[in-house]
Formats: structure tokens, sequence, C-alpha cells
């Protein structure tokens, strides 16, 4: 019998959470407390690498939570991701104040090298933090639901979606490379000093952003679980796997999309803002297709509709990606195209299913064998 | 091999024009020349009227010499030689062969002086050499400079070069030097220049345009003329604007051309198919360098024949993408079939894999792909200035298309094609192999990208990510102009390719590029199933 959280979560779907929190609390006290040398310490670049990881983890999870649950294959979440990225990355830009390059008070360094004279409207409020932080969601959150409206509500389906999700990051790409954009080009924002008024570069600051990493990964986990075990989960559930059914049956398919869809966005771009300050650059290359494209794999790797295969497909993926490109780098795109071919072909739920698929042989195995052992037995 | 024989051929055109010019061109100038020097003025002048007698356009060099100053007397030889101050020195040249004579100081030479009705002399003469050169070229070049320059002295050689001029372009232009010369003389009588006026009326162009817009509003010209000038620019300006527009209309046609090609063989494999290629932008990618592979033989082996490597890198190409294509299907596709997004998913992996296989063979740098003799170049037709390389590809687009649509429609291989698309499982059921026909789809889809491939190496750059650049505006054109329909695709491609090149002039490129994929986003919503859906019954899921 298992047991049944008040949430109605399966206790199973703590496993990833509690771990997410130990790596939360073990990762600054071995990048902080215990000395180098020591088998257990970790160096601060290490720190930002599994911080990365985890940023890539939580839009694999976004993903997968509208690929996975509602059948929508969204080839443009890097947009969500990259909108929550330069929210972020515009209010570590105006916490540079006057130590820029030009020492302008206001003026980033590239209004400045473009003779701008002040501020666009656009960029105003994003010196407070709580606004920034609200513009991280906001932003990709209303994006993603007027995108949403008006393809759910005419019926976009399938692969037409798929395109058009593409269409769109390709169109927010060109647009963001554009100077008069006022986002830096280009080049994107980079350069930032500090957050909240810690020195982005020291190693608390960088200890801290793993943390909250890992405890935003974990409570969007959680809320994700809790969405798609809730009556609304099941609804998209079903969608995915028989939408004209589901629309005849009498529910409102579009609403659970948009839902679905617009809460998805919202953990892209949560994740962007994580990921900003601890690469330290956000550039218009974050909304490029192939970037979109080589997220869904994540998800296709670690198991399509599991969530926790989404967050372990992420980490591996990138892990093999951080190895391969200092190790081989040619190699590379060899092993990451042949990863998208291997696992549509032989993997189609992912490694998670592989696991799973071998437990349940090596399980309905050893339940076998006490039948057939009795006899040996005196 | 090739070098040598432009050396070659560059030698006997020396030889021929030195057999025609020589004795009797550079022969019969150099006692014009010496003539130059001695005798002063006078003797000077008879020497440079000689000069516009023998009507050799070997003199003009020598003539602007003299006219800048640089021509010299070499002391105790007496002969004429180019001298330009060089340091403390004077280097000294030949004038009519300008062979370097070595240094000298100043003192061992001197200058041939000029005056006033010696310059006009010089002047006309040398008008009247380049305006009266044998080679049309020149006197059209001489007309131009006329025309540029303005300058009244020139007037009378140009109105008897007029007079003697049969080639119809070159009296045409030299019609508007001299509208253009009457227009800026002082004396010129006013009903004479208002006849200029309309003359350079009919030219046209943005320097007639300039010249026109001063003389309107210019204080002191007389109101008659600056009413006529004003017209003819509102005119002028009319017909520009039209130009214009068709000029861009042109390139939206052109664009429209290269995104057919790119997008005419996904018609076919996600048209026809149902099946989403990612990886058909390397198809047009391994068609580009299949031509590069192709011009590289021909450049090795057979370089007097390389007009001809295009056309031999056709059938190449295609049988290359076709053949990789048809390996994808085999090995991946064939497995997935019904599984669009898998697909999509796994084909994308396969062009990751053949961007880098080929980033690893050719190296990650643009390869150089030579075009013709037969595509470079460009013609005028009316306003409008047209590049072969342009014009070919759009030829070339509309018969593959054209291709194409007779081996859908007449082919038996077509007709298979066609009824496996509208009912998979009653052509399985009247004995049609139907995964046969879906490799061989697949692998005429490949094909064909192969071929745009070959189109698109001549218009930029043949690199791993030509395909990239590609493939999403490729799906963007087959989704808008309707799956299952090549015709939609071919309107699709033409209409993406006009309103991108009309909205550039307002918007700018990018802007531009971004407004259409907006619009498609929308026009998606309108039509889910793009401009020309296929009608049925049904029901997806």
């Amino acid at each position: 019998m298992r047991m049944v959280l008040p949430g109605g979560l399966d206790r199973s779907k703590l496993v990833l959470p509690i771990l997410l929190l130990a790596a939360a609390v073990y990762v600054p006290v071995a990048v902080l407390l215990i000395p180098e040398g020591s088998p257990f310490a970790l160096s601060v670049h290490s720190a930002g690498l599994f911080g990365k990881y985890l940023c890539y983890a939580l839009l694999a999870l976004a993903l997968d939570l509208v690929w996975g649950y509602c059948g929508i294959l969204s080839l443009g979440h890097g947009a969500f991701f990259a909108l929550g990225g330069y929210a972020m990355g515009m209010y570590l830009m105006r916490q540079i104040g006057p130590r820029g390059v030009y020492g302008h008070p206001v003026l980033p360094d590239f209004m400045v090298f473009l003779n701008w004279q002040e501020l666009p409207w656009y960029w105003y409020g994003f010196n407070h933090f709580p606004f920034a932080a609200l513009m991280v969601l906001l932003v990709p959150g209303l994006l993603a639901f007027a995108f949403g409206w008006f393809a759910f509500r005419s019926r976009v389906t399938g692969v037409y979606l798929s395109i058009i999700t593409q269409a769109l990051t390709f169109a927010l790409l060109l647009a963001f490379f554009r100077n008069d954009m006022g986002f830096g080009g280009n080049n994107g924002l980079t350069d930032f000093k500090e957050i909240l008024g810690f020195e982005l570069q020291a190693p608390g600051t960088r200890a801290a952003l793993f943390a909250a990493t890992a405890l935003a990964l974990a409570l969007c986990y959680l809320l994700a679980a809790w969405v798609v075990s809730s009556k609304a989960g099941k609804v998209m559930t079903a969608l995915r796997d028989a939408e004209s059914r589901v629309r005849f049956l009498g529910y409102d398919v579009e609403r659970y999309k948009l839902f679905a869809w617009t809460l998805s966005a919202m953990m892209a771009g949560l994740a962007g803002a994580l990921y900003v300050p601890q690469v330290g650059i956000i550039n218009p290359g974050e909304f490029a297709p192939a970037a979109s494209i080589e997220a869904v794999i994540w998800v296709a790797v670690g198991g399509r509709g599991t969530l926790t295969g989404a967050v372990i497909g992420a980490v591996m993926v990138n892990f093999g990606k951080s190895w391969f490109t200092s190790a081989m780098p040619e190699f590379w795109l060899f092993a990451l195209g042949g990863l998208f071919v291997l696992v549509t072909l032989y993997l189609p739920r992912g490694v998670l299913g592989l696991v799973s698929d071998l437990w349940s042989r090596a399980e309905s195995h050893r339940r076998r064998r006490p039948d057939d052992v009795p006899q040996a037995s005196p | 091999m090739n070098s040598l024989i432009r050396l070659l051929a560059g030698l006997c055109l020396l030889l021929a024009a030195q057999g025609a010019a020589g004795p009797a061109g550079a022969a019969d100038l150099a006692p014009l020349v010496r003539m130059l020097g001695a005798g002063g003025f006078d003797g000077t002048e008879r020497a440079v009227a000689g000069m516009a007698e023998a009507g050799e356009p070997a003199a003009v060099p020598v003539l602007e010499a003299l006219l800048a100053g640089d021509l010299h007397v070499r002391k105790p030889e007496g002969d004429v030689v180019v001298a330009r101050r060089q340091g403390a020195e004077m280097a000294l040249t030949d004038p009519l062969s300008g062979a370097s004579l070595g240094t000298a100081a100043p003192a061992v030479v001197d200058k041939i002086r000029i005056n006033n009705s010696l310059r006009r002399s010089i002047r006309a003469a040398i008008g009247s050499l380049t305006l009266m050169s044998p080679d049309p070229r020149i006197r059209l070049n001489a007309a131009h400079a006329v025309f540029k320059s303005r300058d009244a002295a020139a007037l009378e050689t140009l109105d008897t070069a007029l007079g003697r001029e049969t080639d119809a372009s070159v009296k045409q232009a030299m019609a508007e030097a001299r509208a253009s010369v009457i227009l800026a003389s002082a004396s010129a009588p006013e009903e004479q220049k208002l006849a200029a006026i309309d003359t350079l009326g009919e030219r046209g162009d943005r320097e007639v345009l300039s010249l026109l817009t001063g003389l309107s509003r210019d204080a002191a010209a007389p109101a008659a003329l600056k009413q006529r000038a004003a017209s003819v620019v509102t005119d002028i300006e009319q017909r520009m604007l039209f130009w214009d527009a068709l000029q861009n209309l042109w390139y939206g046609l052109s664009l429209g051309s290269v995104l057919l090609l790119a997008a005419i063989g996904l018609a076919v494999t996600f048209g026809v198919m149902g099946v989403i290629n990612m990886a058909h932008g390397e198809m047009v990618m391994l068609g580009a360098y299949s031509t590069f592979v192709v011009q590289e033989v021909f450049r090795a082996y057979a370089p007097q024949a390389f007009d001809l490597s295009l056309l031999v890198a056709l059938p190449v190409a295609f049988a290359v993408a076709a053949g990789v294509g048809l390996a994808i299907e085999w090995t991946v596709i064939r497995k997935l079939y019904g599984r669009p997004l898998e697909t999509l998913l796994a084909t994308w992996g396969i062009s990751l894999a053949l961007q880098q296989a080929v980033r690893s063979i050719f190296g990650p740098n643009n390869r150089e792909v030579g075009a013709p003799s037969w595509m470079s170049g460009a013609f005028e037709l009316g306003g409008l200035s047209i590049t072969y390389g342009r014009l070919w590809i759009v030829v070339f687009s509309l018969a593959v298309f054209a291709l194409l649509v007779v081996a859908l429609r007449r082919t038996w291989f077509g007709l298979t094609i066609r009824a496996v698309t509208q009912n998979r499982p009653m052509a399985a059921a009247m004995g049609m192999r139907t995964p046969r026909v879906d490799a061989m789809a697949f692998a005429l889809g490949s094909g064909v990208a192969g071929l745009a491939g070959v189109a698109l190496s001549q218009i930029d750059n043949v690199s791993p990510n030509l395909g990239q650049a590609y493939i999403i505006d490729s799906f963007m054109v087959v989704v808008f102009g309707g799956v299952g329909n090549i015709w939609g695709t071919l309107v699709g491609a033409l209409a993406l390719g006009t309103v991108n090149k009309l909205l550039e002039p307002y918007a700018g490129a990018v802007l531009g590029k971004i407004f259409v994929l907006v619009l498609i986003i929308l026009f998606i919503q309108r039509r889910p199933r793009g401009l020309f859906a296929l009608r049925g019954r049904a029901v997806e899921a």
C-alpha cells in the first residue's frame, strides 16, 4: 500500500526534494567550511557548475510538465528561460551603478556606448529586486499566456504548435540581437558586480546561489508533482493521450493546457533568472532554437512524463556535455546527435523507464523464486 | 594549367595589340611628341594639333601629362620625358610607353611651358581624341566624363562627335553630356536649356535628379527654367518610385525562389508524407558541399570546362542527398512512422551529427564555391538591375518545381506517392508496398534538397551551418502554404519572400523578418492547416 501525503502526493515524490535539500545544505558547507584538500571539499567553480545544471534541470522540469503531461512539445522553451534571464540580468545591470567602464551613474555601459541619453521606460523599476523578481515570473508568464491563448483556442496542435514555438523563439532571437531593442544587442548583459548587495564572485554568494537554485528546483518539483497528481493533472494526462475524446467528454481542454503552459513558462523564467547570476552573462544566444531543442532531449533522456526523469536527464546530459566538450570537443555533437536518435528509437521512456523496467523484471524474478525454492529447503 | 592558358592568351593579345598599334601608333606619335618640346608655344601648338589629327588615343596620356605640367625636355638629348619629383631627384618616364628612364637632377630637364590658349587646344584635343576614339567604350566613357565635368570647352568637340556618331547608346550618352554642358553654361539661350532639361529628364537617374533639383531651387535661374526642372524632377521621382517598387518585387521574387528551393523538398517529406525532417537543412548543405567537391575535381582535372561544373554538380548533389536521405529513412524514420514528435527529435539528432561530420571532413570555415561565367554579371532592364546569378536561381527553382509537379502528377511513381498520402491503408490494401513508396518519396525530397544546395552554394556561404539558416524558413513556408500541397508551397514561398522584401525598406531587414515570423504565428492561429489545406473528415487522435 503506497502512502499518500496530504496533497495527494506519492511519498516517492519526496525523494528528489530531500536530496536537493541535502545538496542545498551540503554544498555551501563544502565550499565555505571544509578546508581545501579534503575529499569532501568543493571548489567554487564546481558549485557554480552544479548550480548551472540545476537551472537546466528546472527548465527540463518545466518542459516535462507541458510535454510529458499535456503532449505539447515546445521547441521554444528557451525563450521563456531567456526572458527570465534577461529580467534578472536587467536587475544585475542596474546594480552595477556607477562602477561601469564609462562610470555613468544610471545608464548601463552599452547604452552609454550607443549614445543613449536616458534609460528606456521598460528599464524602470529594475533597480528594485522585488520588481525584477516579479518580472522574472510575469514576463514569461504573460507571453506564454498570450501565445497559448491564441494557439490553443485555434486548436493548433502537434507538429504545428512545435513549429510556431520555434518561430516564436527565433523571432525573439532576432529581436534581441538588435541594438535598438535596448538589451545590449549581440553582447547581451554582462559584467555584473553584485546581487542584493553581495559580491557576485564571492564564494559565499556562489554557494548561496546554489542553495537557492536547489531550493527553487525542489519547490517547483513539488508544485509540479502536486499539479500532475491533482484532478486537473489527470485531465491533462488524458488530453495528452486523446485530446478529442477529452473534449467530447465536455472538458474545456484549452483551459487545462493554458494553465500548464503558463505555469511551465514561469518555471522556465525562474530557471533563467537563477542561471544568469551564476554564469555571469545573458545574451541572445539563449533564444537560439537549437538550445530549446536541446532542452527537449534532456527530458527525453531522463524519461518523459515522470518529472524526476527530466531533472535526472538534464543533469546527466549536461554533465556529459561538460565532460565531452573538454575531453574531445569535436565528438560532442556526434554524441548529442546519437543521443537524440538512440533515445527516441530505443529508450522511448528514457533512463528512468529503463531503470524501472529492469527493477520490475528483477522484482518479478525475485517474487517467482520463493515458489520454486521451497522443495530445496528442508 | 589554367593560369598558363590565361598567360598565353594574354601574350597573344599583347602581341596583336603591338602589331596593330605599335608601328602605326606609337611610331607615328614619337616625332610629334618630340615636336612638343621644340619651337616654343607655336611648336607645341602644332604638335598638339597634329596629335588631334592623327586621332591616336595613345596620345591622350601624353597630352594629360602636358596639361598637368609633367612633360619636360631632357637637355642634352632634347627628347621629351615625363618627369615627376621624387625627393631631390626627378623620376623620368617615357611619355608614350610609360617605361621608366631612371632619375635625373632637376637641372637636367626643362619643363614644357603652356599658356591659356594652348591649354584650351590641349583639352579640345584630349576631348576629341577620346570622344572620337574608334573604340565605342572609350567614347562612352568620354561622354560620361563630360557629363560629370560639364566642361563648356568640350561643347565644340562634342557637337562634331555627335555628328559622326553611329552607335545609338553612345550617341544618347553624348546628347545627355551636351545637355548637361548647356545647362551649366551661362551663355546658352533659354530654349536650348529647356530642351536640355527634357533630354536629361529622359535619362532620369539619380545624378540627373540631384542636378535638376539643384536647378529648380536655384534662385538665380529664370522662372520658366525652374518650373520645367521641377516638373521633370517630379516625373523622375515618380518613375524612380515605380522602378524601386519593381526592384523590390524582383528581390522578393528572388528571395521567394530561394525559399521555394529550400522548402520544396520539405513539401514532399513533410507535406506529402507527414514526416518532420529536421535534417532537411543538412541535405541542402550536403548538396552545397557536393558542388564544392565537384568544382574541386574540375579545378584539378578540367579547368577549361569549369563552366560546366554546376551542371555536373546537379546530378551528383541529387544522388548524394538522396542516398543519405534513403539511409536515414531506412535506419531511423521507418521505425518512427506515426510518431511525428519523436521523428522530429531523431532527425534533429541526425542533423547535428551530419553538421559535425561535415565540419570534421571539410573544416569549420566557409568553402569557396565559384560561379561559372554564365552566372556572373548583371544586366539592366529599364530601371531594374538584374544579376544573372539571381535570374538563374529563379529559373532553376521554377524548373525544379515544374519537374516535381510533373513527377507527382504524371508518373507512376508520383501516383503511388499520392495514393499513399491520401489513404495509406487503402493503398496498402490495393497491393502497394507502402514502405517502399515512403522510402522513395523521402529520397526524392532529400534529393531535391540537394539540388537546392547547388543553387544556394552560389549565393550563400558554404559552411556546415548552411542548412540551419534555412530550416526554420522552410518549415514556415510549408506550414504557411498548407501541408500536403506543393502548389501551396509555391504560393507560400513567393508570398513570404515578397512580403519580406517589401517590408524591408520600411522596417529594416531584421525587423521585417521578425514581422513576417509574427505574421505567420498569427496566420496559423486563423488557419491551423495553412493557406491551402487538404480537406478531409479525419479527426486527429
